[in-house]
């Protein structure tokens, strides 16, 4: 075959390449980054909210900001999308869920529970 | 992360990148790496639950009540725990998806530099991810 033959952007296999256990697989990954990355600042709230009561003062007002309300948002949303696909890693490891159907459904399950989670959340914290 | 069974020994990898990724992985065994990163997600994770359940039964939190909760005996230890299962966790998780994609592949011949300096960027984060949260509870007045 030419390598360079003309090609066609193959939507529909895209869309095949990328089912939603591979999206419930991928998010599993960024969430795990985003949390790696998040828990400097959350280090750095816990230091602030632990000395006196003006630091924890401090604290609360870089939570109630909207740049640090998004960030709080991000990371526990990461958070909650997490540990609900950590969960269902752990059913599968005992092989429940682990067929193909079932596996779409805990994909899809974990998708929305997330999406409640992150609704919640933002509730929550506005 | 994504593989439901313990992951391979050298990351795919041969030659250096093989020694590199076997040098650096958490318990040098795939097996143990999988086991580990399994307890120490459920550590965490009941950690995380613990601090759910104190900041919504205890709300609204004031300054008092925050240095209570995390200066009492129980919390110390717990946290201790929690940062120790964090780090190795973290470093497992980030190892995978470092060692997944910082390959020849994507990254040309300089990919074992970039991996060694991401490796170790990881290790730097993840030490102040143990001693800060550590010094910060265990020195709180």
């Amino acid at each position: 075959m030419h390598p360079d033959r003309p090609v066609n952007l193959p939507l529909p296999r895209l869309a095949a390449a990328m089912p939603v256990t591979a999206v419930a697989s991928i998010l599993h990954r960024i969430t795990g980054i985003v949390l790696f990355a998040g828990t400097l600042f959350l280090c750095y709230l816990l230091d602030l909210a632990l000395t006196g009561e003006a630091g924890f003062a401090q604290a609360a007002a870089i939570i109630d900001a909207p740049p640090g309300a998004l960030a709080a948002w991000a990371i526990l949303t990461s958070l909650a999308y997490h540990v609900v696909a950590g969960v269902k890693h752990l059913l599968l490891d005992f092989h429940i869920g682990d067929s193909l159907q079932a596996g779409r459904i805990g994909s899809w399950l974990t998708l929305v529970l997330a999406a409640v989670a992150a609704v919640g959340l933002a509730i929550w914290l506005w | 992360m994504a593989h439901p069974c313990p992951r391979r020994g050298g990351g795919g990898g041969t030659g250096d990148l093989a020694l590199v990724t076997n040098v650096a992985s958490f318990g040098r065994s795939g097996l143990a790496d999988f086991v580990l990163q399994r307890v120490s997600a459920v550590v965490v994770g009941l950690y995380a639950l613990c601090l759910l359940g104190f900041f919504v039964t205890a709300a609204p939190v004031d300054h008092a009540a925050l240095a209570d909760f995390f200066e009492s005996l129980p919390m110390r230890v717990f946290t201790t725990l929690a940062v120790v299962s964090l780090a190795a966790h973290a470093w497992i998780g980030m190892w995978t998806i470092g060692t997944d994609y910082i390959r020849r592949h994507y990254f040309g011949a300089g990919h074992t530099v970039y991996l060694a300096i991401y490796l170790i960027v990881c290790i730097g984060l993840i030490s102040v991810y143990v001693l800060w949260p550590l010094s910060v509870v265990w020195t709180v007045p």
